[in-house]
């Protein structure tokens, strides 16, 4: 077993507890710094693979803003942060169900799949994979029209937030 | 020779290697070994700090400062630090124990997480990734956590009013400071901290993009919470902010983590538009770098203390407005005009390049204090027109023209 092995299965076993606690402790703070353990896991995760990107980002838009949006709304409801209620409603067993079938459906589908055994091909020290996505993502071949309509939504997200915010006179 | 750091690395790997570790674990125990001597070294840098801080803020305050212990007072901050130990520690009643304990180590450890990637040497570099701008970016979000941690877990309300400040503050300069970040990304074409430096061989960035230089480091402080932007502990309001309940060590914690995330800002805005460790001789002889790095670093130390001790707190409502309608603008502008140029000369010299960048930058502050000065001017007439004030009866009976 290599070190990065042993690496990997340290952050992969963190990411799971963290995400099991995320779902399970009473105390809301708890679980949204829960999740953002398990998130940085994720992130973790990403650079094991040498995305660096793809970690960075994680930890920018999980982290940064969403997982600090959620606390900062826990905070300013601070009588919901100390309620323990039930964990689970009645609608437990059909969730129980649709996990254990989207579990076995991905299992099954990578039953033959043969990434597990083949090693990953070596790089190219020259090769920049930051420099080469964000070509793709404005190449005309490539991702340009999704990367547009995701900006075009993006900035109708944004003059919404405006609209909403305006103040009348 | 002149790079005793790789020189010894090189050695020990061999060394490891000899002794028939597998290259896997060589790399794993090099890695680790870095980690530790990185942060010792950051570390022991951050208790020389107390003493910097304190003696320069004696001088801009026209008194010496500590000179009791050892030669200039040296050996006041292991004083410090004792004293600081041997203090009682106190978890407020009410607090969330393990949530208020980890928010101190949560302050220091992102600090250190920084300098990861911070390039003090050409060769000297923890990890030369190729998003370092990012990362960095990325370490920021962690350190707001930190903050919110310790403003909630305190069980307090003016600890909670600090923590929700820090959240208004750093999100918003976030904005800017990216922005604005994105121009040495452009101009070297690159988002790894030592490309952007290497990029600087020619002409350091601060003289192609002096806004952005700016901008960057007015939203810096604002991100490290010192004055004018220290809203987030403002004593004469919220007593001590986010860090009220804290006592001892843990209060170290934090007071460390600042000083050293200054330092910190101070370095990454060196290599970002400084040259980093740019210098003579520093190619060849990369132990130089390391010194004109810390030289820099230190020097924009000097600068953000000079700008803390010589500016009153900002309002909170300036704050905002000066972060949204203000440096958002502006940086914006700024990227534009800089992205605009840099396609058009391309091809072109480089001092052509360079002066054209610079005059392109001088016009932009120029039209911005021109708006400022007709926006000042409004401002001024509608503060001094004469409004209606409430008067005793009795006076205005007497004078009814009042």
């Amino acid at each position: 077993m290599t070190a990065l092995q042993i690496v990997f299965f340290i952050v992969a076993v963190v990411t799971i507890f963290a995400g099991l606690m995320a779902v399970t402790v009473g105390n809301l703070v708890h679980a949204a710094l829960w999740l953002i353990l398990s998130l940085f896991g994720v992130a973790l995760s990403f650079g094991l693979l040498s995305a660096g990107f793809l970690a960075v980002a994680q930890v920018i838009v999980y982290i940064g803003a969403i997982a600090i949006l959620i606390i900062f709304a826990i905070m300013l409801t601070r009588r919901v942060a100390t309620d323990i209620g039930s964990q689970i409603n009645s609608g437990w067993p059909w969730a129980a169900v649709i996990a254990f079938v989207l579990c076995g459906g991905l299992i099954w589908m990578l039953r033959e799949w043969p990434g597990f055994s083949t090693l990953p091909p070596q790089m190219s020290a020259r090769a920049d994979s930051l420099s080469m996505l964000g070509m793709a993502l404005v190449s005309p071949n490539a991702y340009v029209i999704p990367f547009e309509v995701a900006s075009v939504l993006l900035l109708a997200a944004l003059i919404g937030a405006i609209i909403i915010a305006w103040e009348r006179k | 020779m002149g790079d005793p750091v790789t020189s010894i690395a090189s050695w020990l790997e061999n060394l490891l290697l000899g002794w028939g570790l597998s290259p896997g674990w060589v790399v794993f125990v090099m890695t680790v070994l870095g980690v530790f001597i990185l942060a010792t070294f950051v570390l022991v840098l951050d208790i020389f700090l107390v003493w910097v801080e304190r003696k320069v803020v004696a001088r801009f305050q026209d008194r010496l400062g500590p000179n009791r212990l050892g030669p200039f007072g040296l050996i006041q901050p292991i004083a410090d630090v004792i004293k600081l130990l041997i203090k009682e520690d106190i978890t407020p009643k009410g607090a969330d124990r393990i949530v208020f304990n980890l928010a101190p180590i949560m302050a220091l450890a992102t600090v250190l997480l920084l300098w990861a990637v911070i390039p003090m040497a050409p060769t000297i570099v923890g990890s030369d990734i190729n998003v370092g701008v990012l990362y960095i970016v990325a370490i920021g979000a962690l350190s707001t956590l930190g903050i919110i941690m310790a403003g909630w877990a305190s069980n307090n309300k003016y600890a909670l009013v600090g923590a929700f400040r820090t959240v208004a503050q750093m999100v918003s300069y976030e904005v800017p400071m990216v922005i604005a970040l994105l121009v040495p990304v452009l101009l070297a074409g690159s988002m790894g901290i030592n490309s952007i430096v290497g990029a600087q061989n020619q002409l350091w960035f601060v003289f192609v993009a002096p806004i952005a230089a700016l901008i960057v480091l007015i939203t810096s402080i604002a991100e490290l919470g010192r004055a004018p932007f220290d809203l987030i502990e403002a004593e004469s309001e919220i007593v001590a902010g986010f860090h009220i309940e804290y006592t001892g060590m843990k209060f170290g914690l934090f007071y460390a983590g600042e000083l050293l995330h200054t330092l910190t800002v101070g370095a990454l805005i060196s290599s970002f538009f400084l040259g980093g460790w740019r210098g003579p001789g520093a190619e060849a002889y990369p132990i130089l770098g390391v010194g004109y790095f810390f030289m820099k670093a230190f020097f924009l130390y000097w600068v953000i203390m000079w700008i803390k001790y010589s500016l009153p707190r900002i309002r909170i409502d300036h704050m905002l407005n000066f972060n949204w309608k203000f440096l958002t603008p502006l940086s914006l502008v700024v990227l534009i005009v800089t992205a605009i140029l840099h396609k058009v000369l391309e091809n072109s010299d480089f001092w052509v390049y360079a002066v054209v960048m610079l005059a392109a930058n001088l016009l932009i502050g120029w039209v911005t204090l021109q708006i400022l000065r007709s926006r000042a001017r409004v401002e001024r007439q509608r503060v001094a027109e004469p409004r209606s004030v409430a008067v005793p009866p009795s006076s205005t009976i007497s004078n009814p023209t009042a």
